[in-house]
């Protein structure tokens, strides 16, 4: 019967061919989930897909012209690789800072993740509001505290003088204060995936493995790290991704002594009035991060990360 | 062994109550200075006054700012919450082809640099002609926000039964009916705190608003604008009423959740 089937349809083609198409289009409308997914397939479509390529396009545009789909040209990409052009630099900034966030984060995170899944009980969920909550705080006002804690007669610089231990060190507008920032801001991100990852460990595979005699580091080794890897990729990424492009650190507490990449992309888009540059800056960061993004979507299951709740 | 376990438990809950700490000082520095008399800060404080945040109420830009916050926060949520709703049943609890794909598509945005996202919209919508306000800054929040909302919807679809759904079919329901009458009131929980996430991540949001809001200002992007400019004790005044309005939201919400939880449960 199905044999029967194919042949007609093979030797109806290539007329015949557009009817099945039509009805294959119906069998997929016909799947529940298809229609569910729509409007979240055009929303990002039209809001993520769409601006991509956009400055895709913009990026092949001559310098300093408006001229999309118009003209072609590769200039913006000579200038970018061109040898006296200091961009690199930027991109040598964000990354290192980036590489540093995101070490120091998953040492920061790892025990307050294994306390939240393994010790608090009742009060992790507290712990995670509490984590959770200065994400909706906007980053300026947060980096502003610092910069009120670390300035000149600020809290750290008025309260060692008031006990007579003379001024704070100049921290404030320094590559340091700048990595401090992003520590800082992009704390919940690796926290929560790592929860999620150290939720999949059974606690008895812990308990069994202490039985048997392993240490702390051979638990920590052979046992969570292994089976919370899914997650504490997720965070590792989430971490550097975000921090590759952040601005606002560099601007509020490094005082702009370090120019990063997204500073560079801002500022082609706007003082310098040089769209097709900026794009072809943006692609570069877009190509980068998305390459990394995809090497690691390939090896998740989201099903089993999230669906073990 | 027991002794060791204790020492571990006690160095986590240490390090985890310090950074806690560290996290709520600079918000702490922010309401101090809010609250300092005079026109620049210094620590200690010299005299406490209230006079920044009344003139900050008393501000109409400000007002109006504020208003711009909220009205982008609120439709945000509206439109967030429904499309993350059919994306979470399409991530989570119907089985279909694509649908890991679509798992990944969808987390996507939220895997890339808001600045950058901002700066690529706002060159969309110029190319398109299009003149960037609330409006559009409402759309660049849900390119966003929509991905967040979606997840913590999906997670409560993972524990949710699809066989009430059928068990509720077979007894000659109409496919409103399961919806309304099986399918919202078990996932209620997971659509409130989306909806809670999408309104205060909108609230919050940064780096998005600086790009696509036009003319528009909400509120952190005015006070990024005052940042850069100088110092006025208006910033940490606004900036402490911001969160502590974020605070009021997310207790709110997570009160009014356990009181509709408990009202069912009786």
């Amino acid at each position: 019967m199905s044999n029967a089937m194919t042949e007609t349809t093979l030797a109806g083609a290539p007329e015949a061919a557009r009817a099945p198409l039509s009805a294959r289009f119906a069998a997929l409308w016909a799947a529940a989930g298809v229609r569910c997914a729509v409007p979240v397939v055009v929303l990002l479509a039209a809001g993520f897909l769409a601006p991509l390529i956009a400055i895709f396009a913009y990026s092949f545009a001559p310098p300093r012209s408006f001229d999309v789909f118009r003209a072609f040209s590769l200039a913006n990409y000579a200038e970018l690789f061109s040898p006296d052009n200091t961009v690199w630099l930027s991109f040598a900034w964000s990354i290192g800072f980036a590489l540093v966030t995101c070490a120091l984060l998953a040492v920061i995170s790892y025990p307050i993740a294994y306390g939240m899944v393994f010790l608090f009980g009742r009060w992790s969920s507290l712990v995670s509001v509490l984590f959770v909550f200065p994400l909706f705080v906007s980053e300026n006002v947060r980096l502003y505290g610092w910069v009120l804690f670390f300035i000149k007669n600020g809290v750290l610089d008025g309260s060692l003088k008031w006990l007579g231990l003379g001024g704070a060190p100049e921290v404030l507008y320094t590559p340091g204060a700048i990595l401090a920032g992003m520590v800082y801001t992009y704390l919940p991100f690796m926290l929560f995936p790592l929860t999620l990852g150290l939720s999949m460990v059974p606690r008895d595979l812990i308990d069994a493995a202490r039985d048997l005699g392993a240490n702390r580091f051979q638990i920590w080794r052979e046992v969570e790290v292994p089976l919370a890897m899914p997650g504490i990729l997720i965070g590792m990424l989430l971490t550097f991704v975000l921090a590759i492009g952040a601005v606002s650190e560099a601007k509020i507490l490094g005082g702009q002594s370090v120019i990063v990449i997204s500073h560079d992309i801002e500022i082609a888009f706007t003082y310098a009035q040089n769209w097709p540059l900026g794009s072809a800056l943006a692609v570069l960061v877009t190509a980068f991060i998305g390459a990394l993004t995809l090497a690691v979507f390939a090896r998740l299951d989201l099903d089993r990360l999230l669906g073990r709740r | 062994m027991e002794q060791d376990k204790l020492r571990t438990r006690v160095f986590i809950a240490l390090w985890s109550a310090f950074v806690v700490l560290l996290v709520y000082l600079p918000l702490a520095c922010v309401a101090l200075a809010s609250v300092s008399k005079g026109r620049y800060f210094a620590f200690p404080i010299r005299a406490f006054s209230w006079e920044w945040w009344e003139k900050t109420t008393d501000s109409i830009e400000i007002s109006m700012i504020v208003e711009n916050s909220l009205l982008v926060a609120a439709v945000v949520t509206v439109f967030s919450v429904v499309i993350a709703f059919f994306g979470a049943l399409a991530f989570a609890r119907y089985d279909w082809k694509g649908r890991k794909l679509y798992q990944k598509l969808i987390l996507l945005p939220v895997f890339f640099p808001q600045p950058v996202l901002g700066l690529a919209l706002l060159l969309a919508y110029s190319a398109l002609g299009i003149t960037t306000s609330w409006m559009t800054a409402v759309f660049a929040h849900m390119v966003w926000i929509v991905p967040v909302v979606t997840l913590v919807i999906a997670i409560k679809v993972y524990g949710f039964d699809p066989s009430l759904e059928e068990a509720a079919f077979d007894l000659g329901a109409s496919r409103v009916e399961v919806m309304t009458n099986v399918t919202l009131p078990l996932l209620w929980p997971g659509i409130w705190s989306g909806a809670l996430f999408a309104f205060l991540l909108s609230w919050g949001n940064f780096p998005l608003s600086l790009y696509t809001a036009g003319a528009d200002s909400t509120v952190p992007k005015w006070l990024y604008a005052k940042m850069v400019a100088g110092y006025s004790p208006m910033v940490p005044a606004l900036g402490t009423m911001a969160t502590l309005a974020a605070a009021a939201v997310l207790l709110g919400g997570a009160l009014l959740g356990a009181i509709v939880k408990k009202a069912r449960a009786a």
